[in-house]
């Protein structure tokens, strides 16, 4: 590395702090709104002396919502298993689906493999709405409205062009003559595809995976309009919370807080993949 | 013949669409005998490399066909050729050790693992890579990674083992000492094998045969000596032999006993007619326009010879290469002891009939190697 300069590791060092203290402050904010009651949140000006609380996390576990009215019920932990349901199962299916095909596109070049790739790459590009309402329709009609199995569909538009272009790239990056050489000692291509290829392109696999995860856990137009409360995931159940007497910011945070957590473990967990398939540089030929 | 092993017959290669096709093997012909080693010589680019990629299935072949052991494998799947290949960019499996990399190549064997352990050591011991085996391919040099895929080629019991470039990587030394140990390996386990090079010297020194390979097409198949003695066109006497083949553009003429070659310059060369067979000063006199080459090293200095005027004069060691003008074009001499001469001086050289070898000047075939025509 070059040699810096005390002042250019000090401005460095300015920099990363700005740039960690504008991310991660709402974080620490709703994470500590998550600790307090309606009224100390709304207090004018904010404050960080207050006595912390457990009662929004008590709420959202025993699914009674006291409020300043009424006692009503939420669903939050149902919300938070489908957010898990559907967002691993729907995970699967793309990588079950997408891992083969970025194989074969990496692989096999014939007629039209750009295009047909190109086009399922397309449908990130669409905005959900467009598809949106034809969707519900064909759905209403199929019995797919309100099921895991229609929800898991629709978020293939989401997973799968994503794992497909990445995998894709992993698969191209790996030398076709190293899973030649073990082809030529008497393999298939089918268990080359999996004892050569899948194993190197492991981490690019998870990364993908990962990824995909985070988008699908996001998502939030396509389980508003196609499902109900009981299907929904945190980022439509989340709505909830706006209720007739006020909107419950402190129980607001404390989903926010439940719902992240799954992701960011996952993210941290994953960073030892991606840094072991970035140092894995030998896969070229 | 019928101990014909491999057998390619007017194969070609085309890549790419029609629009933008890359023609990278032409017509290729060439049948390889049971047991013999065979090199592919030529420039990079030749084709040589697609040959073997089709040979062992990785390319479809786009004309013709090639058969092992009497078998067509056009249409097998690699699985199904029993082929080996040492690949040119190493491919070895990045997670495995090098030991494990060349073990793997004897998995489907049914080997025991102690027999696989000897076979594996004794391989390592021939390519010295003993001490790197425990190591990973990505934390050994490249000539250590393109011998453990040599090694990985060479292990198994295959009806047929393709070599490509597999010691490019390799020192000069450790070069010629692995020659020879892999030439004794080959021919005591009566492998057939196909190696690409554009190492005229590993060719030599390996091979049975040599196919040397230019801009797609077979140039010529034949053992190093005679690829040396009877170059089949104007190509192949160029490419072959190190310093190249001197060449020159002539026209013939005859005087009663003499035959005589007119060079650029007034320059000419005049030989006895009794020198060359009769149908050889036939073929000659009925093309006019003939090239003549003439080796490096059978060029002699002779007081009555022409007049040279020297260039450069190297002294390699054991040889001199000196570079001179002659009738306007550039000659090299290859002398063994060290030559006195500096730039500028003046030499007198005379070429041997018996050394001469004339060319068809627009079609670049052979027409005589010295006395003798070309059948
Ligand atoms: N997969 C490919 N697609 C298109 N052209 C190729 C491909 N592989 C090789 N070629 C071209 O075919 C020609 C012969 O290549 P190759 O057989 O690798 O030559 P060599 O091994 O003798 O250097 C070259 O012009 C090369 O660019
Ligand atoms: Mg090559």
């Amino acid at each position: 590395m070059e040699h810096q300069s005390k002042l250019e590791t000090v401005l460095r060092g300015i920099a990363l702090l700005l740039v960690v203290v504008f991310f991660m402050f709402p974080i620490f904010w709703i994470f500590l709104m998550s600790l307090q009651t309606n009224e100390t949140i709304l207090r004018v000006p904010p404050s960080i002396n207050f006595e912390p609380t457990l009662s929004n996390y008590r709420a959202l576990i025993t699914g009674k919502l006291e409020t300043s009215a009424a006692s009503l019920e939420i669903n939050f932990l149902q919300n938070l298993w489908n957010s898990v349901f559907l967002s691993v199962a729907s995970v699967s299916l793309a990588l079950l689906l997408g891992v083969p095909a970025a194989y074969a596109f990496a692989r096999h070049k014939f007629k039209g493999s750009e295009d047909i790739a190109f086009t399922l790459l397309s449908f990130r590009f669409a905005p959900p709405l467009l598809v949106l309402l034809p969707l519900s329709l064909y759905f209403q009609k199929m019995g797919l409205a309100d099921t895991y199995l229609g929800l898991i569909w629709v978020y293939q538009l989401i997973c799968l062009p994503l794992i497909l272009w990445i995998v894709r790239g992993y698969f191209e990056d790996i030398s076709p003559d190293i899973e030649y050489a073990y082809r030529v000692a008497g393999h298939s291509w089918f268990s080359t595809f999996r004892k050569i290829a899948l194993p190197l392109a492991g981490p690019g696999i998870a990364a993908a995976g990962l990824l995909a995860f985070i988008f699908a856990w996001n998502n939030f137009i396509f389980a508003l309009v196609l499902a109900s409360a009981d299907k929904q995931p945190v980022t439509v159940g989340a709505l909830a919370f706006i209720t007739a007497s006020g909107i419950q910011y402190g129980q607001i945070a404390a989903a926010i807080v439940m719902s992240i957590a799954p992701t960011l473990a996952l993210a941290l967990y994953a960073q030892k993949y991606l840094v072991e398939g970035l140092s894995l540089g030998a896969v070229k030929g | 013949m019928s101990d014909i092993h491999l057998d390619i017959k007017q194969v070609d290669k085309i890549y790419g669409t029609a629009n933008s096709a890359v023609h990278a093997v032409k017509g290729l012909s060439m049948a390889v005998r049971r047991g013999e080693i065979t090199s592919l010589l030529g420039a990079s680019g030749c084709g040589k490399t697609s040959t073997l990629r089709m040979i062992a299935g990785f390319e479809t072949v786009s004309k013709g066909t090639i058969k092992l052991g009497g078998k067509v494998l056009n249409d097998l799947r690699p699985v199904k050729r029993n082929v080996a290949m040492a690949f040119e960019g190493y491919s070895l499996y990045p997670p495995l050790t090098i030991r494990d990399n060349i073990a793997f190549a004897l998995k489907a064997s049914k080997l025991s693992a102690k027999d696989i352990s000897d076979k594996v050591h004794t391989m390592a011991d021939m390519l010295e890579i003993t001490d790197i085996l425990d190591k990973h391919p990505s934390s050994v040099s490249g000539g250590q990674q393109q011998r453990a895929s040599l090694g990985r080629a060479l292990i198994r019991d295959a009806d047929l083992h393709l070599l490509d470039e597999p010691m490019g990587q390799l020192e000069p030394q450790l070069r010629a000492l692995l020659r020879g140990r892999i030439k004794h390996y080959i021919k005591e386990n009566g492998i057939t094998a196909i190696l690409v090079t554009h190492d005229q010297a590993e060719a030599n020194a390996l091979s049975d045969r040599i196919a040397v390979m230019e801009g797609g097409y077979l140039q010529q198949f034949e053992s190093p000596q005679r690829l040396k003695d009877q170059p089949a066109n104007l190509f192949t006497g160029t490419f072959v032999g190190e310093p190249p083949m001197n060449t020159f553009s002539a026209s013939v003429d005859k005087e009663s006993d003499k035959v005589r070659f007119d060079l650029d310059h007034g320059v000419s060369l005049s030989f006895d007619v009794t020198d060359f067979s009769a149908d050889v000063i036939e073929a000659a006199l009925a093309l006019k326009s003939v090239v003549i080459g003439v080796r490096p090293y059978a060029i002699k200095r002779d007081d009555d010879g022409m007049k040279a005027t020297v260039v450069a004069n190297h002294w390699l060691g054991d040889q001199s290469h000196i570079a001179a003008t002659l009738a306007g074009q550039s000659v090299i001499l290859v002398e063994h002891d060290r030559a006195p001469d500096k730039a500028g001086d003046d030499i007198f050289i005379k070429l041997d009939p018996d050394n001469i070898h004339v060319f068809n000047r627009e079609t670049g075939y052979a027409v005589s190697h010295g006395a003798e025509i070309v059948g």
